[in-house]
């Protein structure tokens, strides 16, 4: 239902806040995972994330060049078929911090994700999926090649 | 950045196997052609179109009356048709170098002043030969070669492609006269072949990923020339535009599809 | 102020996609300027995606996403001349929004 629905049907203290914008939808819900974020290895960033039972699943597709002429911009797409899927996380093996994205999907949010990372050396690149109880997760190197005169 | 282009010097001319060039050009064929839609040269176009139309500087005008070659204030299809010879600055000219003059001229701001921090990334220079380059996009290149100034640039540019010095002792067409050449896995575009010229002043200006900017055509035949350990050419001077004049000679013809997206 | 985003949003047999382009230099902190200075680490923390108001996408970013980040997703529902609006928010707490309508 809309916001002027729920307001004009009697929110309450709820309905209140809302209008006065408190659970503004622009607001992230969870203030930003620090500790996955700066963990080093995607064992850690794993576990940071309270997935550190993530078991590798074949219903995850990653779809990524199989070679980067720039480790700068790597397009990723991660297509999970885990039904059910809540949240999909996006790790690079050997960079610096393992963790490079999360993404929470609401229901109706096709588990169909797309964007660019950047890969410091050729790596696997990792995707972990959450969906009821389950995480699964699902990896694909991609080659990072150093091109031309380097400028 | 020395180191490198001693490297360079080195692999010049190394060849690989022949089935592994094949796949890796493929491979990365396949990776630029993921990153086509969203290129973020996009958002420098908007910006340029931005600059173009807001009035600015001591005279508080905008840059809607500058003239790139067919007329005052015609931004479609101008681009394709740069370098040229303007006969209000007596001069040849390239998109950056009229651009100035605009800027200059129509808008009152100093040239030490417009010109400042122009390669950096997400300069006003940037933008607007984006949003001018952009434009031209469909048209063919068809820099005129028939003011008696554009032929002399003509043959200048020519003579600084083939001319061989610096410690280097490289010319452009040292890497940039064969087909088949390429610096690691960067194949690079041989000027002599009319194909190959097209295929790469086409996309021109370009989103440079390893920059996270884009790159006009003078920053990147700057940015090449100083890795050849020659001097660098100012911004606008006749040295450079001459180069364009004569690359995109070799390149006429070709459609433009810039700006393009690119390593 | 930052600079615009390019939002586009598409909807077709009931699944409407978003892309969106984004400008924002996403510094991980680990560079340094030709001085040998090291440049702060600037990059966007949370985005949110939401439609008519209702979210249809949120993502928390580290600095390993790509400078001038594009993101692209679906969802279902949407039709032409609704709204979708894209935020972020970075390190530094500076905020960005644009919408779009649905094509």
């Amino acid at each position: 239902m809309d916001r002027r629905t729920f307001l004009q049907q009697g929110g309450g203290w709820l309905g209140t806040l809302l209008a006065a914008g408190w659970f503004a939808p622009e607001v992230a819900a969870q203030p930003w995972n620090r500790a996955a974020f700066d963990a080093r290895t995607v064992k850690e960033a794993l576990e940071a994330l309270g997935a550190k039972d993530a078991a590798p699943g074949g219903d995850i597709v990653i779809t990524a060049p199989e070679l980067a002429e720039n480790g700068a911009v790597v397009p990723i797409t991660i297509t999970s078929k885990v039904p059910g899927t809540e949240s999909i996380a996006l790790l690079v093996d050997k960079n610096p911090n393992a963790l490079s994205a999360v993404f929470t999907l609401p229901a109706g949010t096709l588990p169909d994700v797309h964007t660019r990372v950047k890969m410091a050396e050729t790596s696997s690149v990792v995707a972990m999926v959450r969906a009821g109880g389950r995480v699964v997760f699902a990896m694909k190197e991609v080659k990072v090649t150093l091109g031309g005169c380097g400028g | 950045m020395r180191r490198a282009a001693a490297a360079c010097f080195g692999l010049a001319i190394a060849f690989g196997a022949v089935g592994e060039e094949r796949s890796a050009s493929e491979a990365i064929a396949e990776y630029r052609q993921m990153l086509e839609d969203g290129n973020p040269a996009e958002l420098m176009e908007l910006r340029g179109e931005e600059l173009w139309t807001t009035p600015r500087g001591p005279k508080n005008a905008s840059l809607a009356q500058c003239d790139l070659g067919l007329g005052p204030g015609v931004v479609e299809g101008a681009y394709a048709q740069l370098p040229r010879y303007f006969a209000d600055t007596d001069r040849v000219q390239d998109a950056e170098s009229r651009l100035l003059t605009c800027v200059t001229t129509l808008q009152g701001v100093p040239g030490d002043e417009a010109a400042r921090g122009w390669y950096r990334a997400g300069s006003d220079l940037e933008a607007l030969v984006t949003y001018v380059a952009t434009q031209s996009r469909g048209k063919p290149i068809a820099a005129p070669v028939t003011h008696p100034k554009e032929s002399a640039f003509l043959a200048i540019g020519a003579d600084l492609f083939y001319r061989r010095s610096g410690p280097l002792d490289f010319a452009c067409a040292t890497c940039h006269a064969q087909d088949d050449r390429r610096i690691r896995l960067q194949e690079l575009p041989n000027f002599e072949n009319p194909e190959s010229a097209r295929t790469s002043m086409t996309v021109w200006p370009a989103y440079r990923v390893s920059q996270s900017a884009v790159w006009t055509m003078e920053r990147r035949l700057i940015d090449c020339i100083r890795q050849m350990r020659h001097p660098e050419p100012e911004l606008g001077s006749d040295a450079i535009v001459a180069l364009q004049v004569y690359l995109q000679h070799q390149a006429q013809g070709g459609v433009m599809t810039g700006p393009g997206i690119k390593r | 102020m930052a600079t615009p985003m390019k939002v586009r949003a598409r909807s077709e047999g009931g699944v409407t996609e978003v892309k969106v382009l984004m400008s924002h230099p996403m510094e991980t902190g680990r560079r340094k300027n030709e001085k040998g200075e090291t440049i702060p680490a600037l990059f966007i923390q949370n985005v949110t995606v939401s439609h008519q108001g209702r979210t249809v996408l949120s993502a928390q970013w580290g600095p390993a996403i790509s400078a001038n980040p594009f993101l692209s997703f679906k969802f279902q529902g949407g039709a032409k001349g609704e709204t979708v609006k894209v935020t972020w928010q970075d390190n530094t707490g500076d905020t960005r929004s644009d919408e779009a309508l649905i094509a």
